[in-house]
C-alpha cells in the first residue's frame, strides 16, 4: 500500500511537470507592450511553485514509503516538533511568497497606478448582453452624452446618442469591431449598459471588468498587427459564451483608412 | 487540591419515541448524523449536476433521459440549453459550497465528535442545535424548489453578482422566482450556520472535561472552534448582503443597482446603487468561507495522520497557531477576488500582499504534516489514505493560489479555468477528502459498524487518481485562456482546439463520479451488515474512543471523564503501549 501510494503520487507529480514543461497547452503569442512582463512573472512563479510542488509531493511520497509500518514491532521515533525548524520554514516561506509577489508589482503599477500617456487614442468600450460596441470620438476628440431613453437597436442607435441635439455626438463613430493603431498607446473607457461584463483579449494579457454605473479607464499599447478575439470573462447571462468581438490591431495607415470608412458608414 | 471526582448518579436516557429520538432529536450525535446525511444527499445532487455539466460541455447535443421531465424548457428532449447549463452550474456551486462543504465537516463531524472529544455530555444548547439542523434542512428544501418553480434555477452563478442577480426576469431565465428563492435559501442557511456556530463556541469554551486544557484539545476541536468563529462573523455579513439584494429585487431599493441601466430593451428604474458593494460584502463572507470548508479538513487530517503514523503531531502549537492565523488573515484577503473588478488598484496591491501572507501558515501546516510522518510507523487503512490524499491535494491546490494572488498574473488568469482548477482542488476536492477521511475514521463510532476496507480502498484509489485527472488539465485550459462559465466552445475559434482536453476531463469525471456509488453502497451496506466496531478500532487516543461504538446516549454513561494526557501521545518512550488514551491514569507522559 505504501509503495503504491508513493508511486502514484510520484507519477502524478512527474506527469504534471512533463505536460507543463512540454508546453502542449500554452499562452497565445503576446501582442502588448506590458505582456512579456506578465508572461515573465507567470513563468517565474511557475518555476518557484513547480519546484515546491515537486519537492513537497516527492517528499510526501518518499516519507510514506520510507516510514511505513513494516510489522517489526518497533515503535515510531518519538518527537513532538522542532521550534527552530518551524521558525526557519515560516520565515523562508514568507520571504519567498511575498518577495515573488513584489517582483510582479511593476507590471501592475505600470498599468494601473499611472494614467494613460497624453495623446493616447481614446475609445469607449460598451458591453451589453451579449454584444460589444465601441465608440470613437471623431475629429472633435470628444464623446457626446448618452441617453438611456434614446437607445434603439432597431435604428442602430446602440448607445443612445442624440446626434441632432448634442454637438459632441455628431461625429462620434460607433462600431462593433475594436480597431486600434499598433505601437500607439490606447486608452479604453469601459462602460456597461446592463450587467457586469469583462474585457478579455488573451494576446494582450489584459482583462478588466465593465461595471454598470462606473466609467473605468484603462490603457495599454499593442505591438503586433493582427485580428484577435475579444471575449467576455464575467458571467453576464445566457449568451455569455458567445459574447465575442474582434480586436484589430492595424498599422497607422490602415487604422486611418478604417476610421474613415467607419465614419462614412455612420 | 481536591482529587475527588463526583460521579453523578443522574444518567440521561435516550427518549423512547421514534420522533424524539431520530427526527427532532436533541442528541448531538443524532444531529451530527442528520447533518451528515443531509450533506450526503446534497453531494450526490451536486455531483449529478456536475456530470450534466460535463456531458453538456463535450456533447452539447446529447439527450439526457429524464432531464426533460425535470425541466421541459431548460432541457427540451433532454438536451441542455446554454441557459440551463448556467442554471446547473449555479446550483452545483451553491449546493456544494453551502450544503456539502460547510455542512458535512462542521455540522456533521463537528456535532458528532466535538462534545465527546472534549468530554461533554452534549452541546451547550441542544435545542438550538436541533433548530440549526432543521433550519439548514429548510434552506435545502428551498434551494431544491428552484428546480420546480417558475423558469428554473437562477443563472447568475453561486456568487450572484448584481445587476444580473438584481434586475429580475429581464436579465434571463431563472432570474425572477429562481433568484428570489436562491437568496431566501442562502439567508436561511446563514441563520442556521450562525446558530450552529454559537453553539460550537460555547461548547468548546464551557463544557470541557476536567483536565482538558486548551492545549490538550485535539486539533479537530481547534479546527471546529476556529471555523465556528469564522462562521459567526462571515455568515452575518452574507445574511445582510442577501437581505439587501432581496430588497433591491422586491422592495424597489437600489443598494446594488446603479442608474441608467437598460436590460433587454427595458429601462431599469433604479438609481444610486453599486455592483461592487455586493462583491465586497459577498467576498468578505466568501473568502472566510473557503477556510470554513477547509479548516475542519485540516483538523481531521492532522488527527488522522498522527493516529496512523503512531506519532505525536509535529508542532502541535504551531498547528494551532497556523489555523488561528489562517482564520484571522482569512478576513483580510477578500479583495483578491476583485483585482480586475474596478476596485482601486492600490487596494488590489495591499490585498495581494496579505494573500501571500496567508500562504505562510498554509505552508507551516504542510511541513508539519510531513514532519508528523517522518520517523513514523505508518498504517494505511482507508481514513489514512484519504488524509494523505488531502495533504497531496492541499499542496497542489494551494500552489496555484500563488499565481492567482498576484494581480499582474490575474490579468490573464482571472475567471479562467485556472481558477476553477485552483478552487476545486483546494476547497472542493481537498475538503471532500477531509470529509471522506472523517467518514471512514468516525463511521465505526457513528454507526457501531466498520466500513468495508476493500470497497474503501477501491473508492480511494479511483477517486485520488480521478480528481487529478479532472482538475490538473483545467490548469492547461487556463493557460490557454479559456474563460469559465462558458456553456459551449462554439463561440470562439481559440476554444475549438480544446475540445479534446475537455473530453479527457469529462471522461475522468464520469469514472470518478461512478466510483462514488461504491462509496454509497459501502455506507448503506455497512450500516446494516458491516463488521461490529469495537470501542477503539484504530488504537486512537482521544475521548470518543474510550466509550462504546456507538456511544451511550449521554456519551460517558453518567461518568465524567478526567483528562491526564495530550491528544497525540503516540510512541511515548516508557509507556505500556504505543499510545496513551487521554483519560489514561498512566504516569508516563509526553509532557503536555
Amino acid at each position: 500500500m505504501a509503495l503504491a501510494l508513493a508511486l502514484v503520487i510520484a507519477l502524478i507529480t512527474l506527469a504534471t511537470v512533463a505536460v507543463f514543461a512540454a508546453r502542449i497547452w500554452w499562452f497565445p503569442a503576446v501582442i502588448s507592450a506590458h505582456g512579456p512582463a506578465v508572461d515573465h512573472q507567470i513563468v517565474l512563479t511557475m518555476y518557484v511553485t513547480g519546484a515546491i510542488f515537486v519537492l513537497a509531493q516527492l517528499a510526501l511520497a518518499y516519507l510514506i514509503w520510507r516510514h511505513r509500518d513494516r510489522g517489526d514491532g518497533t515503535r515510531a521515533r518519538f518527537f513532538q516538533g522542532n521550534n527552530k525548524l518551524e521558525a526557519t520554514w515560516t520565515i523562508a516561506a514568507a520571504i519567498l511568497f511575498i518577495g515573488l509577489n513584489l517582483m510582479g508589482y511593476r507590471v501592475w503599477a505600470g498599468l494601473h497606478f499611472m494614467g494613460a500617456e497624453p495623446g493616447s487614442t481614446q475609445i469607449e468600450v460598451w458591453g451589453q448582453q451579449f454584444a460589444w460596441y465601441f465608440r470613437y470620438p471623431g475629429p472633435d476628440g470628444r464623446f457626446g452624452p448618452t441617453h438611456v431613453d434614446k437607445v434603439d437597436d432597431a435604428t442602430a442607435n446602440y448607445l443612445g446618442l442624440d446626434r441632432d441635439k448634442d454637438q459632441d455626438s455628431k461625429d462620434d463613430i460607433v462600431t462593433s469591431t475594436l480597431a486600434i493603431p499598433v505601437n500607439h498607446p490606447v486608452q479604453l473607457i469601459l462602460r456597461s449598459k446592463d450587467v457586469t461584463h469583462s474585457f478579455f483579449v488573451r494576446e494582450l494579457r489584459f482583462k478588466q471588468d465593465l461595471v454598470p454605473g462606473m466609467i473605468i479607464p484603462v490603457h495599454f499599447t499593442a505591438t503586433q498587427t493582427g485580428r484577435y478575439e475579444l471575449a467576455c470573462a464575467e458571467l453576464c447571462g445566457l449568451g455569455h459564451y458567445r459574447m465575442r468581438a474582434f480586436l484589430q490591431v492595424l498599422s497607422d495607415e490602415d487604422y486611418k483608412k478604417w476610421l474613415e470608412n467607419m465614419a462614412a458608414a455612420q | 487540591m481536591a482529587e475527588v471526582v463526583h460521579e453523578t448518579e443522574h444518567r440521561h436516557e435516550a427518549p423512547r419515541g421514534f420522533i424524539r429520538r431520530y427526527i427532532f432529536s436533541l442528541d448531538h450525535k443524532v444531529i451530527g448524523i442528520q447533518y451528515w446525511f443531509l450533506a450526503l444527499f446534497s453531494v450526490f445532487v451536486g455531483l449529478t449536476l456536475s456530470i450534466f455539466i460535463r456531458i453538456h460541455l463535450v456533447w452539447p447535443q446529447a439527450h439526457i433521459p429524464l432531464l426533460d421531465k425535470l425541466s421541459p424548457t431548460g432541457a427540451p428532449h433532454g438536451q441542455i440549453t446554454p441557459e440551463y447549463y448556467l442554471a446547473l452550474l449555479t446550483l452545483h456551486g451553491t449546493i456544494m459550497v453551502f450544503f456539502v462543504l460547510t455542512t458535512a465537516p462542521q455540522g456533521g463531524f463537528g456535532n458528532f465528535a466535538l462534545p465527546i472529544q472534549i468530554g461533554a455530555e452534549d452541546m451547550a444548547f441542544p435545542r438550538l442545535n436541533m433548530l440549526s439542523f432543521w433550519t439548514t434542512f429548510v434552506g435545502l428544501v428551498v434551494i431544491m424548489l428552484t428546480f420546480f418553480v417558475g423558469d428554473g434555477p437562477p443563472i447568475s452563478g453561486w456568487t450572484a453578482y448584481p445587476p444580473l442577480s438584481a434586475v429580475g426576469g429581464a436579465s434571463g431565465p431563472g432570474q425572477a422566482v429562481g433568484q428570489n428563492l436562491w437568496i431566501i435559501s442562502i439567508a436561511i442557511f446563514c441563520v442556521a450556520s450562525m446558530l450552529g456556530a454559537l453553539n460550537f463556541i460555547a461548547t468548546t469554551l464551557d463544557l470541557r472535561a476536567r483536565g482538558m486544557s486548551l492545549m490538550r484539545l485535539p486539533l479537530t476541536c481547534w479546527a471546529w472552534f476556529i471555523t465556528a468563529i469564522l462562521s459567526l462573523l462571515s455568515f452575518a455579513v452574507l445574511l445582510a448582503a442577501g437581505a439587501l439584494l432581496l430588497l433591491d429585487r422586491v422592495g424597489g431599493t437600489s443598494f446594488f443597482i446603479p442608474g441608467g441601466l437598460i436590460v433587454s430593451d427595458k429601462i431599469i428604474n433604479h438609481t444610486g446603487g453599486s455592483p461592487l458593494l455586493w462583491q465586497h460584502l459577498f467576498w468578505f463572507f466568501g473568502h472566510p468561507e473557503v477556510y470554513i470548508a477547509i479548516l475542519p479538513g485540516m483538523g481531521a487530517t492532522s488527527h488522522i495522520v498522527s493516529t496512523f503514523a503512531r506519532k505525536p503531531i509535529f508542532g502541535y502549537k504551531a498547528m494551532v497557531g497556523a489555523m488561528g492565523a489562517i482564520g484571522f488573515l482569512g478576513f483580510m484577503v477578500w479583495g483578491h477576488h476583485m483585482f480586475i473588478s474596478g476596485m482601486s488598484p492600490y487596494s488590489a496591491f495591499a490585498f495581494s500582499v496579505l494573500t501571500m501572507a496567508i500562504a505562510v501558515p498554509s505552508a507551516i501546516k504542510t511541513f508539519n504534516w510531513l514532519g508528523t510522518i517522518l520517523g513514523g510507523k505508518l498504517r494505511f487503512p482507508t481514513p489514512m489514505l484519504f488524509a494523505l490524499g488531502f495533504v497531496s491535494l492541499f499542496v497542489t491546490g494551494g500552489l496555484s493560489g500563488i499565481f492567482l494572488g498576484q494581480p499582474a498574473i490575474d490579468l490573464f488568469f482571472h475567471d479562467t479555468y485556472f481558477v476553477l482548477a485552483h478552487f476545486h482542488l483546494i476547497m472542493g476536492v481537498a475538503a471532500i477528502f477531509g470529509i471522506f477521511a472523517g467518514t471512514y475514521f468516525w463511521f465505526p463510532k457513528m454507526f457501531g459498524r466498520m466500513l468495508n476496507e476493500t470497497l474503501g480502498k477501491i473508492h480511494f484509489w479511483i477517486t485520488f487518481v480521478g480528481v487529478y485527472a479532472i482538475f490538473m488539465p483545467m490548469h492547461f485550459l487556463g493557460l490557454v485562456g479559456h474563460p469559465r462559465r462558458y456553456s459551449e466552445m462554439s463561440g470562439f475559434e481559440f476554444l475549438k482546439p480544446l475540445i479534446g482536453l475537455h473530453e479527457f476531463i469529462s471522461l475522468g469525471a464520469f469514472i470518478t463520479g461512478a466510483v462514488q456509488l461504491v462509496f454509497l453502497f459501502n455506507v448503506f451496506w455497512s450500516i446494516f451488515k458491516g463488521a461490529k466496531a469495537p470501542a477503539n478500532p484504530w488504537e486512537a487516543t482521544t475521548l470518543e474512543w474510550t466509550v462504546s461504538s456507538p456511544p451511550p446516549h449521554d456519551n460517558f454513561a453518567g461518568k465524567h471523564p478526567v483528562v491526564h494526557h495530550g491528544p497525540y501521545e503516540f510512541g511515548v518512550p516508557g509507556a505500556e503501549k504505543d499510545f496513551i488514551m487521554q483519560d489514561s491514569p498512566e504516569k508516563v507522559t509526553a509532557g503536555n
